[in-house]
C-alpha cells in the first residue's frame, strides 16, 4: 500500500526516532523509506525471514533479495506500554506482533486504536509513518 | 560450591561496581576458607561492566589461567558455572570465582527508557534495539509483555493469576531480611492496583526490582582439599545452557509459538536426564522472575506442569516452603533484588546448607533456571 495521492503523510511531532540502521537490515529500511513493506527472500531457494540475516539459514547463500508484502496481517500478540515514558512517544503506545499473509512475523505499532480496541487475530494493514531524520516506519492499523 | 559471598542489595550503593565485586569476591574467599592467591579463574556474564584487570589489581589475584563470560545476559547467568564446572573438571583452573556486579537503579537504569542507538545488545541476546524500540517497546517489561499477552490468552491465564504468584513472592521478602521488600507484604488487591507498566500482562508489582549489589561464587572440583572440608558441601548435579535456533532473550518475537519457552524445556529436559533426577526430586527451585509472566510459563516448560496449568499449581500458596513448589523463598528477582540472576543461585546454594532466611525443611536438591542456563544443585 502506498500514500501517493494522500493528503498528508503521517507525521509524528516530537519527532518519534528511526531505526537502527545496518549493514544487515538495510534494505528493510530503504524499503520502507519508499513506503513498501518488504521481507527478505532468499534468491536462491525462496526461503523468506525477518529480521533480516546476512546468509540464508537454509542454504547458506548470501544473495538474498525482497520480498514485496501485501501489507495485510493479522495481530498475533500485542502490549499497551504505558510506563516508563519517553518524551519521543504517545502513551498508551500499542505495540504488536504481527503475521504476515506472507507468513512472516514483524514487530510494529498499532495507529489509531486504543488498547480495548485490540484483540489478537484482527485484521490490520500496514500504513507508513514518518520519523526522525526522514526515515519510515511501517506501522499497522484496524481494518475497519 | 565452596564459597558465597554478597554485598547488601540496595537502590543506591554509592560506591563502583568493581567495588561491589570486590567485596562480594572477598567475602566468598573468607566463606571457603581461600586467598585470593589461590584463585586462578574469573568467570562473569554480558552486561557486567567489571574490567578483569581491574579485578585482578584490586584483588591481588596472582596468575588468572581462565577468564570467560557467558552470552544472553541473565538468562545466560547459570551457565557461569558450566564455564567453572568445565575449568576446574579439565584442570584448566583449580579455584574459579563467578561475580556478577551491577548498579540497575543507581547506575543504568534496566527499567528506563531510553532509546537505544546501538544496533547491538552487547551479547545479551536481543535485536530489540532494532526492531522494538522504534515502537516504543524500549524496556525488557514491553518485550516481554508481547509474549505475556500470547500465552494469557493461549491458556485463558489472568493477571491475577499472575498476581497470586507475587503475593507469594512479596510474603517470602517480608521474612528476609536481605530483600528490598523485607517486612513488605503485598495483597492481591493491591497487586491489582498496581499501575500498568505494560497491559494487559505486566503491572509494576510483576516486574523485578532494580537493584544495586553484587554477588560472588567460588567453585571447586570435588577432590580439592577445600571442598573436602566443607562441612555443608554443595555440589553441581548438572548443568547446561540452551539457545534455540531463531530465539531471542525477552524479545522473543518471531518463534512459531511465542507464548511457549521452548528453550526452557529443552534446558529442563537436559538437567534432569545429566542429574537422573526427576522434577519430584526437586525440594527447592530458584526461576528466573524478571516478569511474573515468566515464572508461570517457566513452571511449565520445565516440567512441573502442564501448558497453562503453572495457575493452578501456584495457587494461594503453591510456591510456600511447604507449598507443593517451594520456589524463589528469598522473595525472588521480584521481592528480593535483582543481581542480574545470581542472587537466585546464592540463595540456593543456603538453602541447601540450612541457613536460608526462609528455610525449605531439608532442602537437599535444588534447581536454578533462567531460561537459556541452568543448574542442579545437591548436597
Amino acid at each position: 500500500m502506498t500514500t501517493t495521492g494522500a493528503p498528508a503523510a503521517l507525521r509524528a511531532e516530537p519527532a518519534r526516532p528511526g531505526p537502527v540502521v545496518t549493514q544487515d537490515n538495510a534494505a528493510f529500511w530503504e524499503a520502507a523509506r519508499q513506503r513498501q513493506l518488504m521481507v527478505q527472500q532468499c534468491r536462491r531457494c525462496q526461503q523468506r525471514y525477518h529480521p533480516p540475516r546476512p546468509m540464508c539459514p537454509s542454504c547458506h547463500s548470501t544473495d538474498l533479495g525482497l520480498l514485496a508484502c501485501s501489507g495485510r496481517a493479522t495481530i498475533h500478540s500485542w502490549t499497551a506500554v504505558h510506563y516508563p515514558q519517553s518524551p519521543r512517544f504517545s502513551y498508551p503506545a500499542i505495540v504488536v506482533v504481527v503475521e504476515l499473509e506472507e507468513g512472516v512475523r514483524l514487530v510494529s505499532g498499532l495507529v489509531d486504536a486504543q488498547p480495548s480496541d485490540v484483540r489478537i487475530g484482527l485484521p490490520v494493514t500496514v500504513d507508513f509513518l514518518d520519523v526522525e531524520d526522514g526515515a519510515v516506519l511501517p506501522v499497522f492499523r484496524l481494518e475497519r | 560450591m565452596v564459597g558465597i559471598g554478597a554485598t547488601e542489595f540496595s537502590k543506591a550503593a554509592g560506591r563502583s561496581e568493581t567495588q561491589l565485586a570486590c567485596e562480594a569476591i572477598v567475602a566468598a574467599l573468607s566463606d571457603a576458607g581461600l586467598d585470593a592467591s589461590d584463585v586462578d579463574g574469573v568467570v562473569s556474564y554480558t552486561i557486567d561492566p567489571v574490567e578483569e584487570a581491574e579485578l585482578v589489581r584490586a584483588v591481588g589475584f596472582q596468575e588468572l589461567t581462565w577468564s570467560s563470560r557467558v552470552p544472553y545476559g541473565g538468562a545466560g547467568s547459570q551457565a557461569t558455572l558450566l564455564h567453572a564446572a568445565a575449568a576446574v573438571t579439565s584442570g584448566a583452573a583449580r579455584a574459579v570465582v563467578v561475580w556478577r556486579a551491577i548498579k540497575a537503579r543507581s547506575g543504568t537504569r534496566f527499567g528506563g527508557a531510553a532509546v537505544p542507538r546501538s544496533p547491538t545488545s552487547a551479547h545479551a541476546g536481543t535485536s530489540a534495539a532494532q526492531w522494538s524500540a522504534p515502537y516504543g517497546a524500549l524496556t525488557p517489561a514491553s518485550w516481554i509483555a508481547l509474549l505475556a499477552t500470547r500465552y494469557m490468552e493461549t491458556f485463558g491465564v489472568t493477571n491475577e493469576d499472575f498476581g497470586r504468584a507475587v503475593v507469594q513472592l512479596r510474603a517470602h521478602a517480608a521474612t528476609n531480611p536481605e530483600a528490598h521488600y523485607f517486612g513488605r507484604p503485598l495483597s492481591l488487591e493491591e497487586h491489582q492496583q498496581s499501575r500498568w507498566i505494560a497491559e494487559p500482562g505486566i503491572r509494576r508489582a510483576d516486574c523485578c526490582q532494580e537493584s544495586d549489589g553484587a554477588v560472588a561464587l567460588i567453585v571447586t572440583s570435588a577432590d580439592e582439599p577445600v571442598a573436602a572440608a566443607a562441612t555443608t558441601p554443595v555440589r553441581i548435579l548438572a548443568v547446561t545452557g540452551s539457545a534455540l535456533d531463531g530465539h531471542e532473550v525477552a524479545s522473543d518475537h518471531y518463534v512459531p509459538d511465542i507464548g511457549d519457552f521452548p528453550e526452557s524445556r529443552a534446558l529442563g529436559n537436559r538437567l534432569f536426564a545429566q542429574a537422573g533426577l526427576g522434577r519430584d526430586d526437586v525440594d527447592v527451585a530458584l526461576v528466573y522472575d524478571a516478569f511474573s509472566p515468566v515464572l508461570l510459563m517457566q513452571l511449565e516448560s520445565l516440567g512441573f506442569c502442564g501448558p497453562g496449568e503453572a495457575k493452578d499449581l501456584i495457587g494461594d500458596d503453591g510456591l510456600a516452603v511447604t507449598g507443593v513448589l517451594p520456589c524463589n523463598p528469598n522473595g525472588g528477582l521480584i521481592g528480593e533484588a535483582y543481581i542480574h540472576g545470581l542472587n537466585l543461585t546464592l540463595e540456593a546454594v543456603r538453602q541447601l546448607r540450612g541457613t536460608a532466611a526462609n528455610q525449605v525443611p531439608a532442602a537437599r536438591t535444588a534447581l536454578v533456571a533462567a531460561t537459556r542456563s541452568g543448574v542442579l544443585l545437591g548436597t
